[in-house]
């Protein structure tokens, strides 16, 4: 196989700001790409501190409400399009290319401006905290009425999702032209890595959700300046029809920041069983399902807002048709694992973690997903807790175990294991000390997105914030151990793991700054092989 | 997977950062400008400056490229592939105030005159009790708040010819991309022309129908929910025809210097996908706005 590890003679880079600022280098915006991801997690982390810290005791301590609340939003909007959205294409960028064979990505000098928007955008969203009437704190939904009466900040709001969206079009463009054309000669759809298959689904919902979003703030700025009366029932208009609009976007969006994760776990979960992914073929159309089922399932965010009886029943079946296909990977990933000589390194037991926890939040997401039960768990912090489960413990559980797997293949050196073990079991129990209380204050009745409570809440939200305090302290050290890594220790080999397959393990550690020059000539034995 | 030749990676350009830069100008003086700000028309004009001279710059190079030969078929495939997803984009845009003029009228207006039960009637029985449904709705359920119209544009007046002018040169343009292939440099100038031209007059009329309508129909943006998605659609929708025009007749110009061969002429079918794009989104238009 060493043949396919085609090493290059005139790896020249470019050098100083030109290299960041005006590269067509997919390791490199995919490094970008990380690094900004792991930026903005901290900046919204912080939010999240400031959050839990209110919440600690019941009684208005430490911001005012209105503060409050545009922490509670800003620190969605960052963790949704700065963290988590940014970190999955950073992984795109960097390792697509590498699993399929291609030189680059297909559309290079797009790649570049796709990542040099976010800053730009986040620059943008950021100013507000500065601005008369403070950042936007109707919430990342921007519901009208309420977000209309943003102060000077509305507009920042508005044209950041725009922005925003432009970037992830984009990004979502270029990942299908590099998986549908730049495959290296013999290597079918079906034989692509599990990764790149949620990642070219993914971009398909990001192309046809995205406008839609861009569409519904549009009408929120003509709403707000142009006398238009989209969201005002005074005019004909329906302030629901909001709703509508940004769920067809939203509920896509969830699978957009999910199903990256489910191909970071099928690539590592194979690895450390050492047994290849069991059922291949039905973790395809499973994605695929799930993606088609997330358009038609929107509906379920707003069970209470007085939708006819047949508009509820629709959507609360339908929701419940996307456990089927999520049932299916779950379970493959479990029998990926049957019988399998199990090791477990840092990666393995992120991506194990990650199976448990997101299906503990996709179980209660079944129970939201159900019409009259939602009624009393709605706008409750049971939905807080759902979607941090499917979020945190899911989305950013498997991008940590993400970085680990593949930072040998990053940076040519193995990070601490001891380090990272303790990362992992010190994430584990916070985020879980974090999130799992939250279940018991929404079944009891407290409703999110206040800055105060009542008493009877007040052990379960200390409880709640004493691990938010210890999860966010044990992400720096996460930064400790990338950095660590990157300045040294032991080589990594080019297969940096020995479970793991595909072509990213055939090139060098740390990958050579141009790979796959010429494709790899891939027979069906050496695809075997590979696999 | 087109072919096995080596693929073009470009080297570093500075075309990427100069768009950034200069969308990250133009939403700073939009929304300057929305707050007031004296300076934000001068920011949004540097910006769409800026704009401009990316797109004129960024272009340029991608044709010097390809007039020099670096360009193999696989990365013809993946432009084409980019080109259609972008399209597909903007048909999602487009459905968005689609489904809002939909939900206004299958829904928000049966439902605020009264109709549905189980609450959705409550703003009809609470607040706006002699609202009735129409379409187009020229009464609003609050009538101090917006403003109310005499008429609406019909569709068999401007709209109608309009249509024919579009339809007519979705079909000029593919006279002129036969001629293209056929190498018959004449016939493809003439067509082109045709179809820009048709273009422009499109939009002259519609801009004609804009002050008949906002002049002499008192119909504005203002005028409720259907002044809203009348507005937003056919001037979403006009600025795409505009976009797509200035397209063609920049294609036009690179045909005239001699640009495109019978085989390679992507850029040419880029726009004039985009055109069949444009004329598709009109027929909605007439259909759902004007006509029905």
């Amino acid at each position: 196989m060493s043949t396919l590890a085609h090493d290059d003679h005139h790896d020249h880079k470019p050098t100083g700001l030109k290299r960041w600022f005006f590269s067509t280098n997919h390791k490199d915006i995919g490094t970008l790409y990380l690094i900004f991801a792991l930026t903005m997690f901290f900046v919204g982390g912080a939010m999240a501190m400031i959050i839990r810290a209110e919440l600690f005791q019941p009684g208005l301590q430490f911001v005012d409400p209105q503060f409050y609340n545009s922490m509670v939003t800003v620190h969605a909007l960052i963790m949704i399009f700065g963290a988590v959205m940014p970190a999955g294409v950073g992984l795109a960028n960097w390792m697509i290319p590498l699993m399929i064979g291609a030189p680059d990505m297909a559309l290079p000098r797009m790649n570049n401006m796709s990542f040099w928007i976010l800053p730009f955008a986040f620059a943008l969203l950021l100013s507000t905290l500065f601005m008369d009437g403070g950042a936007p704190a109707g919430g990342w939904t921007m519901y009208p009425p309420l977000v209309l009466q943003t102060g000077d900040a509305f507009p920042f709001l508005i044209f950041a999702v725009h922005f925003l969206g432009i970037s992830s079009i984009m990004g979502a463009i270029n990942i299908i032209a590099t998986v549908f054309n730049m495959r290296a000669p013999g290597m079918t759809l079906m034989q692509m890595p599990l990764f790149v298959w949620t990642w070219v689904i993914t971009s398909f919902l990001l192309i046809a959700s995205l406008p839609v979003l861009a569409g519904g703030v549009t009408m929120l700025l003509t709403d707000k300046y142009f006398g238009t009366s989209f969201f005002d029932a005074a005019g004909g208009g329906d302030p629901v029809l909001f709703q509508h609009i940004f769920w067809f976007f939203g509920h896509p969006e969830v699978y957009i920041l999910a199903l990256p994760a489910f191909g970071i776990v099928s690539q590592i979960i194979p690895a450390f069983a050492r047994k290849p992914l069991f059922g291949y073929a039905s973790m395809v159309y499973a994605t695929a399902s799930i993606a088609i089922l997330s358009f038609f399932v929107w509906a379920h965010h707003m069970f209470t807002v007085g939708l006819p009886i047949k508009g509820e029943l629709f959507f609360m079946y339908a929701t419940m048709l996307i456990a089927v296909p999520t049932g299916v990977k779950v379970f493959n990933w479990i029998a990926t694992m049957w019988k399998g000589s199990m090791t477990f390194e840092t990666p393995m037991l992120f991506s194990v973690a990650f199976v448990i926890l997101f299906t503990i939040g996709g179980f209660s997401g079944l129970m939201l997903g159900i019409t009259p039960v939602d009624f009393q768990y709605h706008d409750t912090y049971f939905v807080v807790a759902h979607f941090h489960y499917v979020l945190l413990t899911g989305a950013i559980f498997a991008l940590m175990a993400a970085a680990y797997y593949w930072l040998p293949k990053w940076t040519g050196f193995m990070y601490d294991e001891r380090l990272g073990k303790i990362h992992f079991w010190l994430s584990l129990i916070s985020s879980n000390v974090l999130f799992f209380p939250q279940h018991f204050l929404g079944l009891a009745g407290m409703p999110r997105r206040i800055p105060d409570y009542n008493i009877q809440f007040a052990d379960f939200n200390m409880i709640s914030s004493i691990g938010g305090f210890a999860y966010g302290i044990s992400q720096l050290l996460f930064v400790y151990i990338v950095i660590k890594c990157a300045m040294g220790g032991k080589k990594a080999r080019a297969r940096s793991w020995e479970g793991a397959k595909g072509l990213e393990w055939e090139v060098p550690s740390p990958a050579p700054f141009h790979t796959f020059e010429t494709p790899p000539k891939l027979t069906k034995k050496v695809l075997e092989s590979l696999y | 997977m087109a072919s096995q030749e080596i693929y073009y990676i470009p080297d570093g350009s500075k075309w990427p950062i100069v768009g950034t830069l200069s969308l990250f100008i133009t939403f700073l003086g939009g929304a300057m400008m929305f707050n007031s700000v004296d300076a934000g028309k001068y920011v949004l004009i540097i910006g769409l400056a800026a704009l401009t001279y990316m797109f004129a710059g960024w272009f340029a190079d991608v044709i010097s490229e390809s007039i020099a030969g670096k360009y193999s078929k696989q990365v013809d495939v993946s432009f084409r592939m980019g080109m259609g997803w972008f399209i597909l984009s903007e048909v999602m845009f487009f459905a968005a105030f689609f489904g809002a003029l939909y939900y206004a009228r299958m829904f928000s207006i049966p439902w605020l005159s009264g109709e549905g039960q189980g609450g959705h009637n409550g703003t009809h029985e609470f607040l706006w009790s002699s609202f009735q449904a129409s379409w187009p709705m020229n009464v609003m359920p609050d009538p101090a708040k917006y403003t109310q119209y005499k008429d609406v544009v019909p569709a068999f007046g401007v709209p109608a010819i309009n249509t024919a002018l579009l339809l007519a040169s979705g079909v000029t343009v593919t006279f002129a991309h036969w001629a293209l292939k056929k190498a018959n440099r004449t016939a493809l100038s003439a067509w082109l022309f045709a179809t820009v031209a048709l273009g422009f007059i499109f939009v002259y009329f519609q801009a004609g129908e804009y002050a008949h309508a906002m002049n002499d129909l008192d119909l504005t943006i203002n005028g409720g929910i259907y002044g809203s998605t009348f507005y937003l659609l056919t001037g979403f929708h006009g600025f795409h025809v505009t976009m797509g025009a200035v397209m063609l007749a920049v294609i036009l110009f690179r045909s005239l210097k001699g640009h495109f061969s019978q085989k390679d002429h992507f850029a040419f079918e880029a726009v004039a996908w985009y055109w069949h794009f444009v004329d598709v989104v009109w027929l909605g238009l007439f259909i759902f706005v004007y006509w029905i």
